[in-house]
């Protein structure tokens, strides 16, 4: 199980003398638990600090306070070799294939560094790739090519099975399919899930894709100007958004939102966010109290039995929020999208 | 009469690996007040389509068919005096096209000198207008700022304004929102449709994404390959798509009123243009592909209004087998 506690990581920048000017607050405060073997989506947009929330929680960057424990242990405790070999557990996807898979490398000697990295498989790390390619998908005579041979959901698959060659517990995937096609975007989509599943994986998942959370995530955090603004069960935040913010990112999704209540204004400033609740710049029912008091990150009272949070001072009396548009019953396209769908992915 | 023709519109590039066909016979027309959109992944022929339109295509590309912009051919030179006055363009990327040295205001502005021949100062008290129509607040502070001193979607609006300053007879928009969060994308297509209402510039809306075409389009071109798969009004796209590539890319999009057990997924990836495979160039990803699709599918009308290319088509058939 992962746990961040009180997390916050600033960015300091100066001026051309310099003279500190300020800070980017990425992370101010986020305190989160990754059960073992679940799925948490981190999502919002661009600037929300989602992704240094990802780099924080593998301790890719030091935190300038804030715990991080891994299966109890304390990670910011470690030394740099014991770190080092922590990180075997705890793997990185990125968003970007063709900048993460070396161009010099083949795909044989890509997934077999972190083998003799680790240690792992001696002597029969050839037979190691093998395996890990057909468990992403791929043929195994496809070892030998180089990654500019390959599309770019052929790429995701190599860096996928070279996080996994390390055998880790944790991966966090940040935007691990949005640089993809849709129709390529589906096919990486069910290997996660497959692979979440098969592998019992403990599993964050940045994402500014709503769908794409819809379909992997168990349980969901949002995040606005570097806080968490709600976190639910992934069912509890689509049925039963609390938040405004929440409920704006689902209404706004095309196609598939709800009545559109638009959002006035664009995203403020992480160098300088509002005072108060950092949403009541566009929030369509902020008070005079949103200017001043942060709302606290409370549990929901109807929640029964859930962990459903959320920080806003009135989400007991908002109204009730516009729902998403179901996808109206249709038999036939059912029945012909089912053609598309096989048991397991095939071998690409 | 309508805004946009496009007529067997076929595109080759030479490239020093050989002739790529990115766009071969697409034909499709817009009327005013109207929105078109050309949805497909990547290396469809949408982005090709639109440049062919616009006449800015690279040299090396060489381009067949007809392109008539309310019914006069648009030739070279019609394409050149007919940019930034009848014909108007976003992109995906504002910041790309927008001068930084100078400013928003000066942008907007020399659009309405040189299209209408407006004196500096009115030229400038239109611009500032047009940005307060574009819903930017404090419009005429905003005008003295340089492009970097904009968010993303600001300068998207910014780019709006420019294009419907000289009131165009066809806007392009190629992913206009594609860079933009969700939130923002959601207000930048809701001024479009309400501009486009107020103007009746008719818009061709070139995009990726099946959400947007559903909310934002009246008609849709699916491009697959360089081809035209199925074209029809939204509605009945949407109610009744007849392809089977248009019917895996919906099922392919992840829903958010449940999860689904697997996402209907296209198995493979998409021809190499420059050596497609024979007949329907779908066929090698398709489940309902048969021997006969080899042969280069016609397309053909299935309802009124609604072209699909496709031989195993109506589906309904294979269902009932």
């Amino acid at each position: 199980m992962l746990e961040l506690d009180a997390m916050v990581k600033h960015f300091p920048f100066r001026d051309s003398l310099g003279r500190a000017r300020g800070a980017v607050r990425a992370v101010d405060g986020v305190s989160l638990a990754v059960p073992k073997g679940s799925v948490l989506a981190i999502v919002g947009e661009s600037g929300c600090g989602k992704s240094t929330l990802g780099r924080l929680a593998l301790r890719l960057i030091e935190p300038d306070s804030g715990s991080l424990r891994f299966d109890g242990e304390d990670i910011l405790a470690l030394k740099p070799a014991a770190l080092r070999s922590k990180r075997r557990e705890m793997q990185l996807i990125f968003q970007d294939p063709f900048a993460s898979l070396d161009p010099r490398m083949t795909v044989e000697a890509a997934i077999t560094e972190p083998l003799i990295l680790h240690k792992l498989h001696r002597g029969r790390q050839r037979a190691r790739v093998a395996e890990l390619l057909e468990r992403v998908g791929l043929r195994p005579e496809l070892a030998r090519r180089w990654p500019h041979e390959f599309s770019g959901g052929q790429r995701q698959r190599i860096a996928i099975a070279r996080a996994l060659a390390s055998e880790p517990r944790l991966i966090i995937g940040d935007e691990p399919v949005s640089a993809l096609d849709v129709s390529v975007q589906a096919q990486v989509v069910n290997l996660l899930g497959d692979l979440i599943r098969d592998l019992g994986l403990t599993f964050v998942l940045i994402s500014h894709d709503l769908g794409v959370v819809r379909q992997i995530a168990d349980r969901v955090a949002v995040m606005y100007l570097g806080q968490i603004v709600e976190e639910a069960p992934a069912e509890k935040l689509f049925r039963n958004p609390r938040h405004p913010y929440t409920r704006a990112l689902l209404a706004a999704v095309p196609g598939q939102g709800g009545a559109l209540k638009l959002l006035e204004g664009d995203i403020p400033s992480p160098i300088a966010p509002p005072a108060g609740c950092r949403f009541h710049t566009r929030c369509p029912y902020a008070e005079a109290i949103c200017r001043e008091v942060p709302p606290p990150l409370v549990q929901a009272q109807e929640a029964a039995g859930q962990i459903h949070l959320a920080a806003c001072h009135f989400q007991d009396t908002l109204p009730p929020a516009t729902p998403i548009r179901e996808a109206a019953a249709d038999a036939r396209l059912a029945r012909l999208q089912s053609f598309f769908i096989p048991n397991r992915e095939p071998t690409a | 009469m309508n805004a946009l023709d496009v007529d067997r519109l076929s595109i080759q590039f030479h490239t020093d690996r050989g002739v790529l066909q990115a766009v071969d016979r697409v034909s499709f027309s817009v009327a005013a007040g109207r929105t078109l959109a050309i949805v497909g992944e990547s290396g469809c022929g949408k982005s090709a389509t639109a440049l062919a339109i616009l006449g800015l295509l690279a040299d090396n590309a060489e381009v067949l068919g007809g392109i008539r912009l309310a019914g006069a051919p648009l030739t070279p030179e019609a394409q050149r005096s007919a940019r930034g006055r009848e014909l108007a363009m976003i992109f995906q990327e504002p910041m790309t096209s927008l001068n930084p040295a100078f400013t928003v205001g000066e942008q907007v502005a020399e659009a309405l000198r040189l299209h209408e021949g407006l004196s500096p100062r009115d030229a400038m008290a239109r611009a500032i207008a047009m940005l307060e129509r574009v819903r930017i607040p404090d419009a005429a502070r905003r005008a003295k700022q340089y492009a970097h001193q904009l968010s993303g979607g600001m300068r998207q609006r910014v780019m709006i304004a420019i294009a419907l300053a000289c009131k165009p007879k066809l806007l392009i928009a190629d992913e206009p929102t594609t860079a933009l969060d969700v939130t923002v994308q959601a207000q930048i297509l809701a001024l479009l449709d309400e501009l486009k209402r107020e103007t009746g510039t008719a818009v061709v809306l070139i995009t990726h994404d099946l959400g947007v075409v559903q909310d934002h389009a009246d008609d849709v071109v699916v491009m697959y390959a360089g081809r035209v798969a199925e074209k029809a009004s939204a509605a009945k796209l949407f109610a009744m798509p007849q392809h089977p590539y248009t019917i895996g890319l919906l099922g392919a999009a992840p829903r958010l009123d449940s999860k689904r057990a697997r996402l209907a997924s296209i198995e493979g990836t998409v021809p190499d243009l420059r050596n497609p495979p024979p007949g329907c160039r779908f066929a090698p990803r398709c489940p309902f592909a048969i021997a006969a699709c080899e042969i280069t599918p016609p397309l053909v009308e299935l309802a009124p209004g609604h072209f699909a290319a496709c031989i195993r088509a109506p589906l309904d058939v294979v269902l009932a087998a």
